[in-house]
């Protein structure tokens, strides 16, 4: 028998839903508050929830010490080129662990999973190394392929699972109707495949905009990105709260307004197969 | 064109044999059926011609040409799957022409084709629909219409028809042997169903085990079965096969009678026995008897018969009709 569901059951569901969302939500709504605030505000004892005397003249001072844009395109081309090249390898990659797998496969995907198990700091001298060998310290290109790399495992994984929902007759059809191996993946599987590959983009997209322990330290000034951005706000002369959310808040307010447009296609994607 | 020649084809999945030795030769033109029980390798055999499927050893020729080492692309065979396998997100007309789009076919051209092969199937109104708008019927039709529409050397179909109802069965059965009519192309069919298989093929393989029990017309199958399998597998209601005195008394270890070749007379006859069912489909009458020394015989008679369940019976086979068989459950030919 399915369970009754009273008023007062959805109404308790509901009001905890609220609760718990809000207990996530509030430092990012601290964050933009204290953004509002003067810099003395920001430190008031006990603090003002609400900011006493509301300004913009944070987000000016931000933007006049360091450009703001020039950090926002770097993370754009961060996230989105570590995006595009990780969907690149993974899903070819993806595709042959899903339709011809060995016996093999299932350790090669634990395998890949296990380095995100890894903590990152235990590569970073190598790594850090090698960047500088090859000249990539500080630059678009060498923080795009880390990142790439970073999360090209959860690509794998999260496109593997798509691609075992596509029945294998179909990918088989299009072999007899003449489909060699690319067209195969072109034609078929990438457009049938196309709402686990979106959420997969829009994931990974958040994760490398977020990323903040390469970015820190595999860049100095030209390949800064929005990480950077808000990090250099915590200056050697000393914290300046209202500054530090103005910069967090101009930092977070694309990832937030794209995650919020995308959010039914982020579930979806998160849930997908979850029930046949 | 489309000659099929298999020389010691074999297939294994992993330590598993699961086709062994299959020496066939497929003529150009004609309507091969494999047929045979659940997991008899009639399937793996289909996809190892198809190229879906890697062969263990062996050589697989299409007009001469070995095709082993060769993509399914480049075998120049179409497919209909048993689940149809259309691609959802393409609209039936998308469907139909993505073989000649892949072989770069001229925009003109693949028109005129499509259109061709949609008026033939009778999809003209469907063309710009997706294939989950489209009844199980419809959505066979695109499938074979995207087969046609390549022209390839042969068709391979793998039980095409066992997701449709069982009236929907027989017209698709109809059109799909009227197509063989009209094109005149290769088709090698696969079923499970050996009436599909008996009124659709102008020869018949069937299989068991992996390995080919008897190749031939479906009349040679039916009169001339080589062993126990096909003489059990062909025909419905089964073959009766025989055992012990009965059997003995002809110089075999097991004699098979089919249910219509056995005589029924409530006077006088070569065995005696009791109906126990009988059966009344209007055309014929079907008696399930046992009879004495002999075991459980099915008999058909045609037309409607009165026998109450219980009531004895004589039964007569005839006698020219009596398939022998030895302890290996070989056929004893004269």
């Amino acid at each position: 028998m399915a369970r009754a569901v009273t008023p007062q059951r959805r109404w308790t569901f509901t009001i905890l839903a609220w609760i718990v969302a809000l207990i996530i939500f509030f430092p990012i709504l601290w964050t933009i508050l204290t953004a509002f605030k003067s810099e003395g505000d920001a430190i008031l004892f006990p603090p003002a929830f609400l900011p006493p005397h509301w300004t913009l003249e944070n987000f000016f001072e931000v933007q006049a010490r360091s450009n703001y844009f020039k950090h926002f395109f770097n993370s754009v081309i961060i996230a989105g080129g570590s995006t595009i090249l990780a969907l690149v390898i993974a899903v070819p990659g993806a595709w042959s662990m899903a339709f011809s797998p060995t016996r093999r496969t299932k350790d090669i995907l634990m395998w890949m999973l296990s380095t995100k198990m890894m903590p990152a700091v235990g590569v970073l001298v190598p790594i850090y190394l090698i960047f500088k060998n090859l000249n990539l310290l500080d630059s678009l290109s060498g923080l795009t392929v880390v990142l790439m790399l970073v999360d090209l495992p959860i690509v794998i994984w999260m496109l593997y699972t798509y691609f075992k929902e596509i029945p294998v007759d179909i990918l088989e059809a299009s072999r007899m109707d003449g489909a060699v191996l690319w067209k195969e993946i072109v034609y078929i599987l990438v457009p049938m495949a196309v709402p686990g590959i979106a959420s997969t983009m829009l994931l990974n997209i958040i994760l490398a905009w977020n990323e903040a322990f390469w970015t820190l330290n595999l860049t100095a000034a030209n390949a800064a990105p929005l990480t950077a951005f808000i990090a250099s706000f915590s200056a050697p002369e000393g914290l300046f709260w209202a500054k530090l959310s103005a910069a967090s808040t101009l930092a977070i307010a694309p990832i937030l307004i794209l995650g919020w447009f995308s959010q039914r296609q982020l579930v979806r994607g998160l849930t997908f197969g979850a029930v046949k | 064109m489309g000659k099929i020649e298999l020389t010691g084809v074999q297939k294994f999945f992993g330590e598993v044999k699961v086709i062994s030795d299959v020496d066939l030769e497929i003529d150009d033109g004609s309507f091969v059926v494999f047929v045979g029980p659940s997991g008899c390798g009639k399937s793996t055999l289909l996809r190892l011609i198809a190229g879906l499927e890697d062969v263990s050893a062996g050589v697989i020729r299409i007009d001469g040409n070995d095709v082993v080492n060769l993509p399914p692309a480049k075998r120049g065979l179409s497919m209909v799957f048993q689940s149809y396998a259309l691609y959802p997100h393409m609209s039936v007309y998308s469907n139909i022409a993505f073989p000649l789009k892949m072989a770069g076919t001229d925009k003109r051209t693949l028109d005129t084709k499509v259109r061709e092969a949609a008026r033939v199937l009778n999809l003209t109104d469907y063309l710009d629909r997706r294939p989950r708008q489209l009844s199980g019927g419809q959505r066979q039709r695109v499938a074979i219409g995207r087969a046609i529409v390549r022209e390839p050397k042969a068709f391979l179909f793998d039980e095409p028809l066992s997701n449709l109802d069982a009236a929907l069965r027989v017209t698709m059965r109809l059109e799909i042997s009227e197509l063989h009519n009209a094109l005149g192309t290769t088709m090698i069919y696969v079923t499970h169903d050996q009436i599909e298989a008996m009124t659709l093929a102008n020869r018949i393989v069937v299989l068991n085990a992996g390995r080919i029990e008897q190749v031939g017309t479906p009349i040679e199958l039916y009169e001339r079965p080589d062993n126990l399998f096909v003489a059990g597998f062909i025909g419905s209601p089964k073959m009766n096969l025989i055992d012990g005195q009965a059997a003995a008394a002809v110089g075999a270890t097991t004699i098979g009678i089919r249910p219509e070749h056995i005589a029924v007379s409530r006077e006088q006859g070569t065995w005696i026995g009791k109906v126990n069912v009988a059966e009344h489909v209007g055309s014929d009458t079907f008696l399930y008897v046992t009879a004495d020394g002999v075991g459980d015989v099915t008999v058909r008679v045609v037309g409607e018969v009165e026998f109450r369940n219980g009531a004895t019976v004589h039964l007569t086979p005839e006698t020219e009709r009596i398939h022998r068989f030895d302890p290996d459950g070989k056929a004893i030919r004269q």
